[in-house]
């Protein structure tokens, strides 16, 4: 079987099943939409894994990379590039297999797979089901597009596509104003990044008259340009730019926490595992430029773990159970980025699809809770659950373990080697270790304060909700089972050499990221990466009793720090009044900008109308005025002359013959005169 | 004997000739304006003879003949006028008949 000649149905597939939905799905049992929507998505990822092994098995020379070109899109034709010579942009729809772009598709695929058949059994009661998996199969076209794309336009196409599902699926339940506030929330900051990206785009286009990766990546790499070249650096800030903006970090996180007023399963797959890795995934295509920049790796790796240590501070004190795990997103992000800036793309490409396995898992687990809750979604209403709804509980526990960075799960072994790379590597400093560390700390001490307060304890259920406290369905278990036994046994395949493991991730991914790997170690001995793992273990170790102690044995301790903290605290658990900042400075000014100009509209130009339609009501007004007092005037005047003419005449007609008879008379006599006197 | 001269029966036509046509125009009764339109007739009479004398030619006195016979019926045709009009409007003062006044 050729799969990969076929490659084009992985994002294809989906699309389909979006396209059932939205134009028939209201007609569909929600039998035949779950068999439609997730039975594609399920179908592309064993395409996926077809193309995977058959690309392994592809001859040495082509085994890096295989492209599927299907279109010729824009021949945009020759033009002249910043350097002066001549460039012939010609944009294809075409689809890239390497390395780096095989494991998102699977980790799209895989984790998406698993997350809309739990969706199956999470929105079983909603309403606008077969709305809902429409919307989540484009999501799976747009990203699929994203990740498969070859070069940075059609890369472009998925970006927006999944800023657009995010946005339909944010505001999911709509006639709430605060979903549908937080879907536009997100799609307009999303769209601030996008325009960094955009710019970015062309720039490229015009420093290396090609869009397409290969090409640039092989013209960055060749010399032409210097470390350090100015436009290659602007080139990268800005594309970075289009990756806080899509990946939540500093300063264009702020509309991830909003997003969870979509369903559990959006947050699950859209808010964790997917769409906010795209920017990860775009800087990590973009090496060969990053690597020309040092100043935008700082950038990166800067903002990477300010974002990372500033999430965590927040997360630490929230009370939703998924706005917790948002900023825990967030944070996580920022170590991807922190790998990135430091020159380890595939520990944060690793840590990338560690992630998207524990905090689906984390999500998907939360939405078990909520579910068994019959909706509570506040941790302060919760307590005591770990024996009601016992494969919720483990799954989680699972999950976070491996997120605190707990050997031998998945997450120790990626957070640990971006932690490594953050102090030895080349690009490293230990300053950035420090952050990173310190973080890890606070991830494992929120993590086990959401499960202590979630699972441990008493129980602080109201009692009309705890009776009706329930296991989920299998539809629902079964994906948190299964990403489970992955948070589990994800880490294996990228076990540090240091511990004796093969690498095996890093060496995988080798070939996309051309000599830009530090050498590990530089210059730093084999015990000081000992050392430094064994920290990340105490710290991790110390997060979780920090947890235990305040949430289990001593639970009435954390209301009397927060208390003590005073002001601190408030300002933390209002999440440092970012948003309120953003509205007094941005968006406040864009709505007074709106409203002006509304002003304007409304007294400018529909006064100009409005006086016209005025001007001509007047004149029509002075016309009826000279109408009746003029021209009736003139002739009213005429015919009161005659009248008065006819007062004097009219004494003539007396009626009487007898005076007829004297003017006659009269008149006879003028005659004679006139005869007597002229002859 | 000399003849009367023709100038003496100018006169006489003429002043019966000018006291009819007062008559007609200031007399109120319309009898008397009658009266008056005969007495301005046989003035015109006098002067056709009298012209008719003086000429040697008899044509004056044919056309008096005729006078005469269209005064008679035109007095006739008056009379009935006048009757017709006392029927309706009761009197015979012509200052009273004035229904064309405006």
């Amino acid at each position: 079987m050729n799969f990969l000649n076929f490659i084009w149905l992985i994002p294809v597939l989906p699309v389909l099943g979006a396209l059932i939905q939205l134009l028939f799905g209201r007609k569909l049992s929600n039998k035949a939409v779950s068999f439609v929507s997730v039975g594609l998505p399920g179908l592309s990822f064993v395409w996926a894994v077809g193309c995977f092994f058959q690309f392994l098995g592809l001859p040495e020379q082509s085994h890096h990379v295989f492209i599927k070109d299907i279109y010729s899109w824009l021949p945009a034709g020759a033009f002249h590039l910043s350097n002066g010579s001549l460039g012939y942009l010609d944009v294809h729809v075409a689809l890239q297999l390497d390395p780096l772009s095989a494991v998102m598709m699977l980790v799209v695929t895989g984790v998406g797979f698993l997350i809309h058949f739990y969706s199956i059994g999470y929105m079983a009661h909603e309403g606008g089901y077969y709305r809902f998996f429409g919307y989540m199969n484009l999501f799976m076209f747009s990203m699929l597009t994203l990740v498969l794309a070859d070069n940075y336009l059609m890369m472009f196409v998925g970006w927006e596509g999944v800023g657009l599902c995010s946005y339909l699926l944010i505001g999911f339940y709509f006639l709430r104003k605060s979903a549908a506030d937080a879907g536009k929330k997100a799609f307009v900051v999303n769209r601030i990044g996008d325009a960094g990206f955009l710019l970015g785009m062309m720039l490229i286009v015009v420093t290396f008259g090609s869009l397409n990766f290969l090409e640039v990546s092989r013209a960055a790499r060749s010399g032409q340009f210097e470390v350090g070249n100015g436009i290659v650096t602007a080139i990268c800030i800005l594309l970075f730019i289009g990756a806080t903006g899509k990946s939540a970090q500093i300063p264009l996180y702020v509309w991830l926490p909003d997003a969870m007023e979509g369903p559990t399963p959006v947050s699950a797959l859209i808010h964790a595992a997917t769409m906010v890795t795209a920017g990860v995934y775009m800087v990590a295509r973009s090496n060969a430029l990053f690597a020309l920049s040092p100043t935008a790796l700082h950038l990166v790796a800067g903002i990477g773990a300010a974002t990372a240590l500033f999430a965590a501070t927040i997360g630490l004190v929230q009370n939703d159970i998924k706005r917790v795990l948002a900023y825990s997103t967030v944070s996580q992000l920022g170590y991807m980025f922190l790998a990135c800036g430091v020159g380890k793309y595939d520990a944060g490409i690793f840590h990338l699809m560690t992630h998207a396995f524990f905090k689906a898992l984390l999500f998907l687990a939360a939405g078990s809770v909520i579910h068994a809750l019959s909706g509570e979604q506040d941790l302060r209403k919760m307590g005591a659950l770990r024996h009601k709804i016992p494969t919720t509980y483990g799954t989680m526990a699972v999950a976070a373990l491996a997120i605190s960075g707990i050997p031998p799960l998945a997450g120790f072994v990626s957070k640990d080697d971006i932690l490594w790379q953050a102090f030895a590597g080349p690009h490293g400093h230990w300053g950035l270790w420090a952050v990173g560390w310190v973080t890890a700390a606070l991830t494992a001490f929120y993590m086990f304060r959401l499960i202590f307060m979630t699972f441990w304890g008493e129980s602080r259920v109201p009692h009309d909700v705890e009776h009706h406290i329930h296991e989920s369905p299998r539809t629902m278990l079964g994906p948190l089972v299964c990403l489970a036994a992955l948070s589990v046994i994800g880490g294996f395949i990228g076990w540090p050499k240091a511990l004796l493991g093969g690498a095996w991730f890093e060496k995988f991914l080798d070939p996309v990221f051309e000599g830009n790997l530090p050498a590990p170690a530089h210059g730093y001995s084999q015990g000081l990466e000992y050392l430094l793992m064994l920290l990340s273990i105490v710290a991790a170790a110390a997060g979780i009793y920090g947890a235990y102690r305040l949430y289990v044995q001593r639970p009435e301790l954390p209301e009397r720090a927060a208390a003590a903290a005073g002001p601190a605290y408030q300002v933390v658990l209002n999440k440092y009044y970012v948003d309120e900042l953003y509205d007094a400075l941005f968006v406040n000014r864009s709505k007074d900008l709106g409203n002006g100009l509304a002003a304007f509209d409304l007294g400018v130009v529909d006064g100009g109308v409005n006086g016209v339609g005025w001007s001509t009501r007047m004149s029509a007004e002075l016309s009826r005025l000279w109408d009746i007092w003029v021209i009736d005037g003139l002739v009213n005047v005429a015919a009161f002359v005659v009248k008065v003419l006819s007062y004097p005449a009219r004494v003539i007609q007396t009626g009487l013959v007898q005076s007829y008879a004297w003017f006659i008379t009269l008149g006879v006599l003028i005659f004679l005169a006139y005869y007597l006197i002229h002859f | 004997m000399t003849p009367v001269p023709t100038d003496y029966y100018v006169f006489l036509g003429s002043a019966l000739f000018i006291i009819g046509v007062v008559g007609v125009l200031t007399r109120r009764n319309v009898l008397v304006i009658l009266m008056s339109i005969e007495l301005i007739l046989n003035a015109v009479n006098i002067n056709l003879v009298a012209f008719s004398q003086y000429f040697r030619a008899v044509d004056g006195q044919v056309f008096a003949i005729f006078v005469i016979t269209d005064a008679a019926a035109e007095a006739a045709v008056g009379l009935g006028l006048i009757i017709a009009l006392f029927r309706n409007k009761e009197t015979v003062n012509a200052d009273e008949i004035d229904l064309l006044k405006w």
